[in-house]
């Protein structure tokens, strides 16, 4: 059967009206919680310290068809010595209901600072990684993502 | 049936840096999503990851509803010495998993 202008109209009227009930249901602050809450973890993380840009290489695809999968690669430039290495890569996310991501805390038995996983993503929106030093400095890279579909709200309100 | 895979090379140089793959099987359900009727399903995740080199911790991670379904951990290690490298997976509702793996140093 072919769908005529006239149902395709129909259809696409009807669906606009679902996403936009589906959008109604999210609290209308929830960019602010959001970022709250990132500010809230990066400091739990990091205290008052500085963090510099730099020595942090966060590496996951820029389009991202699946959100529920993402591939990401951190490393970290450290010798990985005794004297100076990474203690901890922290990842977080801007848009996800919880911006924690991961935590790994390793040191200079590990030979090479990096770190691969897959994680979700719930929007599209920035992604932080954060290594912390030996020496207490921390050290951040973060990427741009565009995610179009999403992970955590597949069937909750789609 | 397998809850866990881990890829160690069998055997390495004495200071050679080796790439460790782990995947655990769990779904990583967050919390967040709800069924048809509205229900929030409760959250079921792993929450801890533990990697031992004969005996002494070397890779220690925080796991959280972020990470997808099947966590994938890559990260690396120097062979040391001839021994066992043990892995464990702690999670909500008292799950727990172990797995090892055994490496010759040469």
């Amino acid at each position: 059967m072919t769908t005529t202008r006239r149902q395709f109209l129909l259809l696409a009227g009807a669906s606009i009206g679902a996403a936009t009930t589906a959008r109604a249901q999210l609290d209308p602050n929830v960019a602010a919680q959001r970022k709250a809450a990132l500010d809230a973890a990066l400091r739990k993380v990091v205290g008052d310290a500085p963090v510099r840009r730099g020595r942090v290489k966060l590496d996951l695809p820029p389009l991202i068809d699946n959100g529920n999968s993402v591939p990401l690669a951190v490393a970290v430039e450290s010798p990985m010595t005794a004297a100076d290495h990474v203690r901890a890569i922290h990842v977080f996310t801007e848009k996800n209901p919880q911006p924690n991501v991961v935590s790994a805390h390793l040191g200079p038995r590990a030979g090479r600072a990096r770190l691969a996983t897959r994680i979700r993503l719930a929007d599209t929106g920035t992604v932080i990684a954060i290594a912390q030093m030996s020496d207490g400095s921390f050290w951040s890279d973060s990427a741009e993502v565009v995610v179009t579909l999403s992970a955590c709200l597949e069937e909750g309100l789609i | 049936m397998v809850n866990a895979i881990v890829n160690v090379p069998a055997q390495a140089k004495r200071g050679e840096v080796i790439e460790i793959r782990t995947l655990a099987r769990h779904v990583m359900e967050t919390g967040f999503r709800r069924t048809q009727l509205g229900e929030l399903i409760p959250r079921d995740i792993l929450t801890s990851f533990v990697c031992t080199y004969n005996g002494t911790e070397i890779f220690r991670a925080e796991l959280h509803p972020a990470l997808a379904a099947n966590p994938l951990l890559t990260f690396t290690t120097v062979a040391t010495e001839t021994g066992t490298i043990a892995f464990r997976w702690t999670g909500d509702n008292g799950f727990a998993v172990t797995e090892t793996a055994t490496i010759t140093v040469t």
